[in-house]
């Protein structure tokens, strides 16, 4: 378990949420290594937000430790939380923007605010704003606000928000939901993008299928600016991508792509047959 | 009868881990100054067109009312006297905060609820920033500078009311007359409890403000309910610790 922890990045054990008596997560137990990608699917109410809130620490559980970069969050107090959280980058399910800062105010925010990174003159911001913007191709909407754009854009903008600080760990919260198929191909192509150009450890919540498959099997060529296909199972350049799905706050399956289509589990085969339909 | 009090008692255990970590962001980094001038801009130079108003008016009606109930004993040259007694002790610091209440702890509360509801709040935490360092520390500040400036220009403005009323509308007293017993009749004492007085309110209606926004839940209608909690919950706070504060000054 010691060299387990060392490239641990995050770490569940044993770990239940509650929300008056009903339970939310359910002795929930995984652990993440550096350089992995996780996609975890479930159906709605499964608890897959409630685990990347808890994963960040804006939910305290009720049993059980959570590790971050192998330091227990568990018991840490909101002020020493924040400097950790600046480590992480996180995308909420609605992009989760400030609504009454422009877009260049909301990608700079954690530049500006955070502890850390207090720093850096103006223009240094401005030019690391612009760099995120451009890396999600939005660069021409500095000056507006988030209600200006469509729900696709502010999740972009959301990603750009998420990775200004350049974090070594990249949640994202149903990025998709609610979107049409091309764009949610778009944003998915971003994250993979992400992942590939920063080497980004990332998590992504999804209920739909095909972003899993998307983040498996294939990779950002930076050369053509594509993305292109990888072989099988996705383990080119040393990634490895892991399915999880979730049911009432419990772990079902963890495991590749392979193992998840093979699943006979009624559940859990309904996800991997959704690409198929 | 026990489940009947846990509510407010919880509730107020709250409020006052609030207010500790608001008080103790205060000396703690990082400082958020930008958003602290935008927050004095907004509550102090905002509030000032309403305050000199309502200022000028108070000590309108002050001198009006006096004026009336002095001639019965012939002494309408003390009007100057009461004018600037009540409004440095009471009629000032107590109508400002009144004001300021409904102005800006609905404000307040209605900018932070929305946020809370939109996971706004969530974001800004997720994002590696204390939303108490960033949105209640600031307006603490800003309040408790800009509610006793205010309170000083309302003071000063309904002295000039109780003027305008007493010397040139109803011709009782000359200027000189007015101004000399106004300004003698004000001690430290007052000038003490005037200043106090705001201070101490400016920091129930920051908190209360905040408190209410940070704890809203259920939409948009939550957010309504939770701005119209706060302008009660902080007027009456303002009611009742503006007796303490006479009731320990009358005794000194």
């Amino acid at each position: 378990m010691a060299d387990q922890s060392s490239d641990c990045i995050l770490r569940f054990d044993g770990v239940s949420v509650r929300f008056d008596e009903t339970p939310a997560l359910d002795h929930l137990s995984f652990s993440m290594r550096a350089g992995e990608t996780r996609v975890i699917l479930g159906a709605a109410g499964s608890g897959k937000t409630v685990l990347l809130k808890t994963a960040l620490g804006l939910i305290h559980p009720a049993e059980g430790t959570v590790s971050v970069f192998g330091d227990d969050i568990t018991r840490r107090t909101e002020q020493e939380m924040s400097g950790l959280r600046s480590r992480i980058g996180m995308l909420f399910q609605e992009g989760g923007l400030f609504d009454s800062l422009t877009v260049e105010e909301n990608v700079a925010y954690p530049l500006v605010n955070q502890k850390r990174a207090r720093r850096l003159s103006p223009e240094q911001v401005r030019e690391r704003v612009e760099e995120s913007l451009r890396f999600v191709e939005l660069e021409h909407t500095l000056e507006k606000f988030p209600s200006e754009l469509s729900g696709g854009m502010r999740r972009r903008v959301g990603i750009a928000r998420a990775a200004v600080t350049e974090p070594p760990l990249v949640l994202f919260d149903s990025p998709t939901a609610g979107l049409d198929p091309i764009t949610a191909n778009t944003i998915i192509a971003l994250i993979v993008k992400e992942r590939d150009v920063k080497n980004t450890t990332t998590a992504l919540v999804t209920h739909r299928y095909q972003d899993g498959t998307l983040l498996a099997n294939f990779r950002y060529n930076p050369e053509s600016g594509q993305l292109e296909p990888l072989g099988r199972n996705g383990s080119a350049a040393g990634r490895t991508t892991t399915f999880m799905v979730m049911r009432e706050g419990r772990l079902v399956f963890e495991g590749t792509q392979d193992q998840l289509e093979a699943s006979r589990d009624p559940y859990i085969s309904k996800f991997a047959r959704q690409s198929s339909e | 009868m026990l489940d009947f009090l846990k509510s407010p008692i919880l509730a107020m255990q709250d409020f006052f881990a609030l207010a500790g970590r608001a008080f103790l962001n205060i000396v703690r980094r990082p400082h958020y100054f930008d958003d602290v001038f935008i927050q004095m801009d907004i509550i102090g130079v905002g509030s000032l067109p309403i305050v000199v108003l309502i200022g000028f008016f108070s000590g309108g009606v002050m001198a009006l009312q006096m004026s009336r109930a002095l001639s019965t004993y012939g002494a309408t040259g003390q009007i100057g006297t009461i004018t600037a007694i009540t409004l440095v002790r009471e009629l000032g610091p107590v109508l400002t905060a009144l004001l300021v209440a409904g102005r800006n702890a609905s404000g307040i509360a209605s900018e932070l609820g929305s946020m809370k509801v939109t996971e706004q709040i969530d974001a800004m935490r997720a994002l590696g920033t204390d939303p108490v360092q960033k949105l209640v520390t600031p307006r603490l500040i800003a309040t408790s500078v800009m509610l006793p400036l205010l309170t000083i220009i309302a003071d000063f403005v309904g002295l000039f009311g109780g003027y305008c009323v007493a010397c040139l509308l109803l011709n009782l007293l000359t200027p000189s007359q007015y101004w000399t017993t106004s300004y003698r009749a004000i001690e430290y004492n007052d000038l003490s409890q005037g200043l106090l007085k705001p201070f101490c309110f400016a920091i129930i209606i920051a908190l209360v403000g905040c408190f209410y926004g940070m704890r809203t839940t259920g939409g948009t209608q939550g957010v309504g309910r939770a701005t119209t909690q706060a302008v009660v919950v902080a007027s009456i706070w303002v009611f009742v610790v503006n007796f303490v504060i006479t009731r320990v000054y009358v005794n000194l």
